[in-house]
């Protein structure tokens, strides 16, 4: 936080300027016979981070785009700062925007880069040079601001895209996959930074990736997308720990699909008793959908060989924690355990499972009839 | 101390080893060097030095012809002929090759207009001086169909046979070699630099006149040069179409080359190439000149 010690980023970031609320209202986007985009509906309040976050071809960069102005809504409308910014065009909107990469002009310095939005709105040359400086100094890239994109790595040409997008004081942030040419390395180190700096300027921003690791950590709020729609948003905790859907459940982390019944709003699954997130579901089979490190391990009993009982096949060291696949003889299930308690069972050991009683949600894809 | 007795060895083996390897390299591209000598450097020295020799020796009264007027006019006339049709040639091949590149990368047009450009850019000489005199020549069939329709093709006297003919003919295998060779410049323009203008608050102009505009110079100073040495040099074309020599350059050397009136005329001809490397290596060096401001924000 150098760079803002020294100077208040209201000063640097253009005085009582507060931050856009942005409305995405039943947008829709169709190409050809595929529709892109089926009615979303979004509210981003002031000064919040929300990250759209879904497979490839599920929308959310189309959202981005709509936002933008760089593509035409087939309908809906988008709203910032309660303005009806539908039909106006990109140069019009006020919204920053950085994208995957290699979207610097190589012609020009970094100084210059970050200056150019500040050079279209006609800004005197000394401001357009203080301010180009303060913006590479708020990304920590002061001592690069004479350097060309090519003498600048992927990291820090996606900080100065950064500060460029934001010199203009745009009233929204749009982020296109920002991190995904990046090394997981300088991954974490950026994302850590974007939202340092997000959080010093109060911007309203829109974050878009498939990475779901990168959507937790980076938002105040995460949209999950499917085909053109939002499956559920909500804080990263509610999405990881209460997923809405089962596509949510499975997309976001890592789940097991173990078989049960449903009875009188719990799930039955290898003779445990899981209670149900949606608790009046119908009684029925169904699949539960339990994360790895809801389950836990013990050495199997002598003779134990019931159905939570198995084999370690697999053992992969992840850093504190490591992950085991267990086969349970009809299934394999994922358990995810700190590493010095896997250091017990190696391949090949027996073991014993159990489940913790958290809420789980059940899908009736893939539902056999049998407990 | 180890790492400073294994830097020691690598210093003694790395001259052997960078030796051989610089002569390996020497060897793949000898058969380049041979080429470019033979074809290129050899010929340019007997043209200089058959500039500077007469039937009594060396002599400057070769280079002393240039300055005659109907040389220097031949120059001039070369000099325009090869800017404007280069010039044109550019500017609607840029156009074009802009078309094409915007559209799918792997589209029939493309393909098409690709296959098409290859063919036409290497189209020339008698063969095309024929097409063009077939085509809108006195007897031309558009020229006499029009006319049969109370059409006058040329209201204000023919200009086919003329510099301004020739100059539309030049264009016409400009236009497709200015296509093939700008094309790979447009294709490395990426459209997030379009998106990043547009989002920063710029419009088409502001796109073109800080981003695209700057990037492509370069290339499309270079596609000039090289269209204007084409039309500079070109020699089939122009002998079959006017009928009297020596209105440009290449004509002037061929009738020097061809006349009887004297023994030193091959030297006056190789004057005259001399002239003409001269002027191509004046454009080349402007040329370098530009490019070196863009050298700096090129990868190296």
């Amino acid at each position: 936080m150098g760079a803002l010690d020294a100077r208040p980023i209201g000063a640097s970031w253009g005085g009582s300027r507060s931050a856009a609320e942005v409305r995405l209202e039943g947008l829709r986007r169709v190409y050809g016979s595929t529709t892109a985009l089926d009615g979303l509906d979004i509210t981003i309040h002031a000064g919040e981070l929300v990250a759209l976050l879904g497979p490839s071809g599920c929308g959310k960069t189309t959202a981005l785009r709509l936002v933008a102005g760089l593509e035409d809504a087939d309908g809906g409308r988008v709203v910032i700062d309660g303005r009806d910014v539908t039909h106006l065009p990109t140069s019009r909107r006020d919204s920053g925007m950085v994208f995957q990469a290699y979207s610097l002009f190589p012609h020009m310095t970094a100084r210059e880069n970050v200056a150019f939005g500040l050079r279209m709105r006609k800004v005197g040359v000394a401001e357009r040079r203080q301010r180009a400086g303060e913006m590479l100094e708020l990304v920590g890239l002061s001592t690069q601001a004479d350097r060309y994109a090519h003498q600048l790595s992927g990291g820090q040409q996606q900080r100065v895209a950064l500060a460029r997008a934001l010199a203009i004081r745009p009233s929204v942030l749009l982020l296109d996959e920002p991190l995904s040419a990046l090394d997981a390395r300088v991954r974490s180190q950026l994302r850590d930074e974007i939202r340092r700096v997000q959080r010093e300027v109060g911007i309203t921003t829109l974050f878009v990736t498939h990475d779901q690791e990168e959507a937790l950590a980076i938002a105040d709020r995460v949209g999950v997308m499917r085909a053109g729609r939002l499956e559920q948003l909500g804080p990263p905790t509610s999405i990881y720990s209460q997923p809405a859907t089962p596509f949510v459940a499975e997309f976001v982390g890592l789940t097991n699909r173990l078989a049960g019944v449903v009875t009188g709003g719990a799930v039955d699954v290898r003779g445990i008793r899981l209670p149900l997130i949606a608790t009046d579901t119908p009684d029925g089979p169904a699949v539960a959908l339990v994360r790895p490190e809801a389950v836990s391990l013990a050495p199997a009993l002598d003779g134990f060989n019931g159905p939570l009982s198995g084999t370690v096949i697999a053992v992969s060291f992840l850093g504190a924690v490591s992950r085991l696949t267990i086969d349970l003889g009809d299934t394999t299930v994922l358990v995810q355990v700190p590493t010095a308690e896997a250091a017990a069972h190696p391949g090949g050991s027996r073991v014993r499972i159990a489940l913790r009683l958290d809420p789980v949600l059940i899908t009736r894809e893939g539902a056999q009839g049998r407990g | 101390m180890t790492a400073v007795a294994v830097s020691e060895t690598e210093y003694v083996r790395r001259p052997l080893g960078g030796r051989l390897r610089i002569s390996s390299a020497w060897l793949g591209a000898a058969p380049f060097l041979l080429y470019t000598g033979l074809f290129l450097f050899l010929p340019t020295v007997l043209v200089a030095v058959g500039a500077f020799s007469g039937p009594h020796g060396p002599t400057l009264a070769n280079l002393a012809q240039l300055s005659r007027p109907y040389v220097v006019s031949a120059f001039l006339n070369s000099l325009v002929l090869s800017a404007v049709s280069a010039s044109v040639g550019a500017v609607v091949g840029s156009v074009l090759a802009y078309a094409v590149a915007t559209g799918s990368p792997d589209g029939i047009l493309r393909r098409l207009v690709t296959a098409f450009c290859g063919v036409l850019s290497q189209f020339g000489g008698v063969t095309l001086a024929f097409a063009f005199i077939a085509t809108i020549g006195t007897e031309g069939f558009i020229v006499i169909w029009l006319q049969q329709h109370g059409i006058r093709f040329y209201p204000n006297g023919v200009w086919l046979f003329s510099l301004t003919g020739l100059t539309l003919i030049y264009t016409y295998f400009e236009i497709p070699l200015m296509v093939i060779v700008f094309m790979p410049a447009l294709d490395g323009i990426r459209p997030q630099w379009r998106e990043a203008t547009e989002t920063l608050g710029g419009g088409t102009w502001h796109y073109w006149r800080h981003v695209a505009g700057p990037l492509l110079m370069p290339a499309f100073l270079g596609a000039w040069l090289l269209l204007f040495a084409n039309a500079f040099s070109a020699y089939a074309t122009a002998a079959a179409l006017l009928d009297i020599g020596g209105v440009i350059v290449p004509l002037q050397i061929s009738r020097a080359l061809s006349s009887e009136v004297g023994l030193d005329q091959a030297n006056f001809a190789a004057a005259l190439a001399l002239g003409m490397v001269v002027i191509v290596a004046i454009i080349t060096l402007l040329y370098a000149r530009l490019q070196r401001r863009s050298a700096r924000w090129l990868p190296r």
